[in-house]
């Protein structure tokens, strides 16, 4: 470890830091604009330069690698001019017209510029003026506040995987943008919101909404995919103003999804705000009252074999828990969380996780995907094999459609005797498995929701189990499940699945359409096949206006995921706590509360009365739910069913990124991004043919 | 004064035949063979034992920089690349070289090229140069058919391939990391150092970038060995060098002398003198458009070397020997230096970026005399903010006119302030 010397402290640092990163280690600030520790070191802000020792010119201390023996300094009158001097440069062609730009009060030209600047300017020319660009619907440009720091640039090449931006033009009319003006198309484009130290970027849904003093913070955990992001929520009053990434290097490093970050307008419409009965064919608003005695008379004298229940796609646990008890009270074992049909393994959790964790696809050296796009279904995770792909040596090879995934690949083909092929080692692809010392494979929902999921699900197994993709003395897995819902895991891990003799998902569907099944309680469960229903009896319990609310008999208005103290398990088995930043519209309760609710005026009452109980119960259910924010290493052994696949292709789903709940779907800024990025005709109005 | 046969460019105005028949018959390509028989040590040796300086500007020992390269070839291939992109104003030495010497270069990348233990030579060429890239590439033909270079170069039993690359006229590609860049097919941005390109250059492989003269001028130090190019010049500035001697002079010409040789001298018996007599002589830029104006009274005893320009805090850069009578407006000439720089910075670094346009816009004033006194303070002071703060030396090369100009100039531009001020007031 070298030791080096920094203002007179001696200080040892790792190998491979730069002067910056140690000085940082020391508690000493640098000044700084283009160095970001997640790109590439680019060295053009020249903010940060320092003197070194036996160097005639200042270095640029996030360019410097540390060596034995350096004597830095930071502290010197020299080291001042030069930070005043590159201040003043980049000042010199800055607007200044903080108090209309949004980046104000968290922008790093602002803070920097009132501890290295000068009070006023010697600049006595006009200023630069650059024409904006149109970056789509999600970036709002400024040009004229660039720096040219391009940390933008980096962040498109290397971590979002487009290398759409550039820089073009030379000196003084260097610009950044795409050259042929488009919208970026990358599902992570709103980081660069964060990154851009000046207020260039800015987001364009929040533009001149608030501004960020006035603003409340909630850390809180992501459902709008399952990677289980974890987010800060800034709201004011009753109202989500924007959504912003929290570090947790496990999961997200700091990066979210543009779903993630953009989807919060749809909070604020088509949001069921109170109960609505259907009385004569149309939903009538009610009172919770009237709501209640609705479904007990109705459920009075049902056979509890002809009640089901389905969870949705951005359920919380408690809320998945209190409708099981409640179901389980009522003496119906017909239930499920799988409602896109998954054959998942409920018997055994390494079946159903991504056992690798997020973090540990940094340290695999080949990658198998089945059946998955993880560009669209976990933008964020396939920021994380894409880092993993530029470490280089990393063969990836899909069964699959060929997609975009931003990472060199090879397309194995979309045919399942690829997967027997494998299997049995006879396929080319089986020699990149076999070198490999840590391989891993993503499976992903569009085998598992075949009708040979099950089948494709035991070839996986029997993959991972011959490329040595399991060592639990080295603590590897390598069978991963990708999941596209985030409660699907909690709802996984507390049993929500078809009890003794109980229907899954199809069974309802069929026994709803057939007659057997008189009444579904749909947990925001919005992607069936509601024609299927039947004549059932259905309640709805959810916060959006969306499918299951409109072939509904009874909506129970419930919280979406910014009114809860609720838990999530995202798709690596991780417990982890969303939490409240604002509270429920109008009558709307906090999901857990209204099956707890209900259960009293059934005569039934359920044995819990606050969340502390309820999570204590949980406990019970499943012990995983002991410990927040962490992976357990989960035991290995058979499941899947052994056969051999149907010989259908394998096909992925038509999947929006932008469109794949009802939170998204009720989101105009979604609604944009779907029309601009994927060319969406959307009628403009309800007369356009 | 260089005696003929000291001379290492005896072709250099391009009478003989340019063709690899008249450069054997000058004694180009001659016991090449024998040359790269003594090995990669010998070379090297006797390149730093002839205190060869690059002549790209820099100065730096070429024999130093040469050893930089690993000593055992690794897995990396090492690459040879030849900065051919001359773009500093008033510089036209290598373009002599390549339309009247090529096969000095060509001989010069095969012997460089083993000396660093490369076997692909680049030759990064201005794009402006078009006949000059048709008669280096003719050059490198022929010595491919006459099997100089190629799979088994002079009989060694090495490969040795060189190419040829156009480049597209950005000033910037003549710094040897945007030059690489520019090879590789990115945008033509200098990089950080470190790593420096004997480490980390062309494709990540260690690179080492030389000038054409440095290069061409290699073969004849290895032929007459270190010792008499160590005899010639001053010490530590030893050899001979092309000046391009322009501007107000009798006769405009790119002579090869002797380092050291005085400025006066230099002019007097090879330009024909300045134009009106040496007293009509106001300033000389010695070393291409980078470097800091020297006064008359410097240039009347001044010697035309590194260090001697050093000395005189100018330097003697590509020597480029840019010569003013007394008919120039000085402001006005540094202000279109100015201008070039603002046009030719990359962008990239926020000193150079930002600080060459205000400089400029600053200097078009004051060549008009419409700004304050105390604005030659604030410009001075914004040239040493740009200079050593930049990722290359653009940011430098764009300062030190502008500081050449204050220091020796400033009763001028005062004069041209208050001249503006009372033209001014006399209108209103």
């Amino acid at each position: 470890m070298p030791k080096l010397t920094i203002d007179g402290q001696q200080v040892e640092v790792e190998p491979g830091l730069t002067v910056l990163q140690a000085c940082q280690q020391l508690g000493i600030e640098i000044p700084h604009f283009c160095f970001h520790e997640r790109l590439s070191i680019a060295g053009n802000c020249r903010m940060c330069l320092v003197e070194m020792e036996r160097s005639p010119k200042p270095i640029a201390s996030c360019a410097m690698p540390v060596a034995e023996g350096m004597v830095i300094r930071t502290n010197t009158p020299a080291v001042q001019k030069m930070r005043h001097g590159v201040m003043e440069f980049l000042l010199i062609n800055h607007p200044l017209d903080c108090p209309i730009c949004d980046q104000g009060g968290e922008c790093d030209l602002q803070d920097q510029a009132m501890a290295y600047g000068f009070d006023r300017s010697r600049f006595q020319e006009n200023k630069r003026a650059v024409a904006e660009k149109d970056f789509g619907p999600l970036i709002k440009t400024f040009m004229t506040r660039c720096i040219h720091c391009t940390r933008c640039i980096r962040f498109a090449t290397e971590v979002a995987g487009v290398p759409e931006l550039g820089a073009t033009g030379r000196g003084e009319n260097m610009e950044v943008g795409t050259y042929v003006e488009k919208a970026l198309s990358s599902e992570l484009s709103g980081n660069m919101i964060d990154l851009c130290p000046v207020g260039a970027l800015t987001s364009a849904p929040y533009a001149f909404t608030a501004r960020s003093w006035e603003l409340g913070h909630t850390e809180s955990v992501d459902v709008l995919d399952a990677v289980g992001s974890s987010i800060r929520v800034d709201s004011r009053g009753p109202e989500v103003m924007r959504v912003l990434p929290r570090l947790n290097e496990e999961v997200n490093e700091e990066w979210i999804s543009d779903k993630t970050r953009f989807a919060y307008d749809g909070l604020k419409r088509r949001r069921l705000d109170r109960p609505y009965l259907r009385r004569e064919g149309r939903l009538q608003p009610v009172s919770w009252a009237e709501a209640f005695t609705a479904i007990a008379e109705r459920i009075k004298g049902t056979s509890g074999d002809r009640i089901a229940a389905i969870a949705g796609d951005l359920v919380d646990c408690e809320a998945m828990l209190a409708l099981k008890e409640l179901m389980t009270t009522l003496g119906s074992p017909h239930l499920d969380c799988r409602q896109d049909g998954a054959r998942l393994d409920g018997a055994r959790r390494a079946a159903y996780l991504f056992n690798t964790t997020i973090a540990g696809i940094e340290e695999t050296d080949a990658c198998l995907i089945i059946g998955s796009n993880p560009r669209v279904e976990a933008a964020v995770l396939n920021a994380r094999i894409l880092k993993r792909s530029r470490a280089g040596r990393f063969p990836v090879g899909v069964v699959g459609p060929e997609c975009d995934l931003t990472y060199p690949h090879r397309n194995l083909g979309d045919d399942t005797s690829v997967l027997l092929d494998l299997a049995s080692g006879t396929h080319e692809f089986s020699k990149v498995l076999d070198k490999a010392e840590r391989p891993m494979l993503i499976l992903g929902m569009a085998a598992l929701v075949r009708p040979d999921g099950d089948i494709l699900l035991g070839l996986a197994r029997d993959i991972a189990e011959k490329y040595g993709m399991l060592d639990e003395a080295a603590g590897w897995n390598g069978f991963n499940v990708l999941h596209t819902a985030a409660a699907r895991v909690g709802g996984m891990d507390l049993g929500f699945l078809p009890g003794d003799r109980g229907r899954d998902l199809h069974g309802i569907l069929d026994g709803a359409s057939g007659g057997d099944i008189e009444v579904v309680y749909l947990l925001g469960a919005d992607e069936i096949d509601m024609s299927r229903l039947g004549s059932a009896f259905v309640i709805y319990q959810g916060h959006h206006g969306d499918a299951g609310a409109r072939r509904a008999d009874v909506v129970l208005p419930g919280a979406a995921y910014t009114e809860k103290n609720a838990t999530y398990v995202n798709t690596e088995g991780r417990v982890q706590r969303g939490r409240l930043s604002v509270y429920p519209p109008g009558e709307a309760r906090e999901d857990w509360k209204i099956p707890r609710a209900l259960s009293e005026v059934l005569g039934m009452a359920l044995p819990f009365n606050t969340l502390e109980e309820l999570r204590a119960r949980m406990l019970e259910v499943n012990p995983v739910f002991s410990e927040i924010d962490v992976v357990q290493p989960v035991p290995w052994g058979p499941f899947g069913r052994a056969g051999k696949p149907d010989g259908m292709p394998l096909t992925l789903p038509d999947t929006n990124f932008y469109m794949t709940d009802p939170i998204c779907r009720a989101s105009n800024t979604m609604a944009r991004c779907s029309e601009t990025f994927l060319n969406q005709d959307l009628k403009k109005t309800g007369t356009d043919a | 004064m260089l005696s003929d046969k000291d001379r290492v460019f005896n072709n250099l105005y391009g009478f003989g035949d340019v063709g690899l028949k008249g450069a054997r018959a000058r004694g180009d390509w001659s016991g090449t063979k024998e040359l790269v028989a003594k090995g990669r040590e010998w070379i090297i040796n006797e390149v730093k034992a002839s205190g060869l300086r690059g002549r790209g500007g820099a100065g730096f020992s070429a024999g130093m920089k040469w050893s930089f390269m690993p000593k055992e070839e690794g897995p990396r291939p090492h690459y040879l690349v030849v900065n051919a992109d001359e773009g500093e104003p008033g510089t036209c030495k290598d373009r002599e070289i390549m339309r009247a010497e090529p096969h000095k270069l060509v001989e010069g990348c095969l012997l460089s090229g083993f000396g660093i233990g490369a076997h692909v030579a680049y030759i990064y060429i201005r794009g402006e140069f078009y006949r000059e890239c048709e008669i280096l590439q003719r050059a490198v033909d022929e010595a491919y058919e006459a099997g100089l270079i190629g799979s088994d170069a002079c009989g060694t039993g090495c490969a040795f391939d060189i190419h040829v690359h156009r480049g597209m006229g950005a000033y910037i590609c003549g710094e040897e990391s945007a030059l690489i860049e520019s090879l590789e097919g990115k945008k033509g941005q200098p990089r950080l150092k470190p790593p420096f390109p004997a480490n980390v250059g062309l494709y990540g492989c260690p690179t080492t970038v030389n000038n054409v003269e440095t290069i061409a001028a290699v073969p004849a130090i290895l032929r007459r060995g270190a010792k008499w190019f160590a005899g010639l010049g001053r010490p530590n500035n030893t050899g001979t060098k092309l000046f391009c001697i322009s501007g107000h002079v009798n006769n405009p010409c790119t002579v090869e002398e002797e380092m050291g040789i005085p400025l006066r001298q230099l002019l007097e018996t090879h330009a024909g003198g300045v134009r009106g007599g040496w007293d009509n002589l106001l300033a000389v830029i010695p070393g291409g458009s980078s470097v800091p104006v020297i006064p008359k009274d410097i240039c009347d005893t001044v010697r035309m070397d590194f260090d001697s320009l050093q000395e005189v805090k100018s330097g003697l850069g590509t020597a480029a020997v840019i010569v003013m009578d007394k008919s120039t407006d000085i402001i006005r000439a540094i202000t279109r230096l100015s201008k070039f720089y603002k046009h030719e910075s990359c962008g990239q670094c926020t000193p150079c970026r930002e600080g060459a346009g205000w400089m400029w816009r600053v200097m078009e004033r004051m060549a008009r005399g419409n700004a304050s006194v105390e604005e030659i303070d604030v410009l001075n002071e914004v040239t040493r903010q740009v200079e050593g703060h930049t990722i290359c030396a653009l940011g430098d090369a764009a300062a030190w006119p502008i500081q050449g100009l204050i220091r020796h100039f400033r009763p001028e531009m005062e004069q041209r302030i208050a001249e503006y001020q009372s033209a001014q007031t006399r209108a209103a």
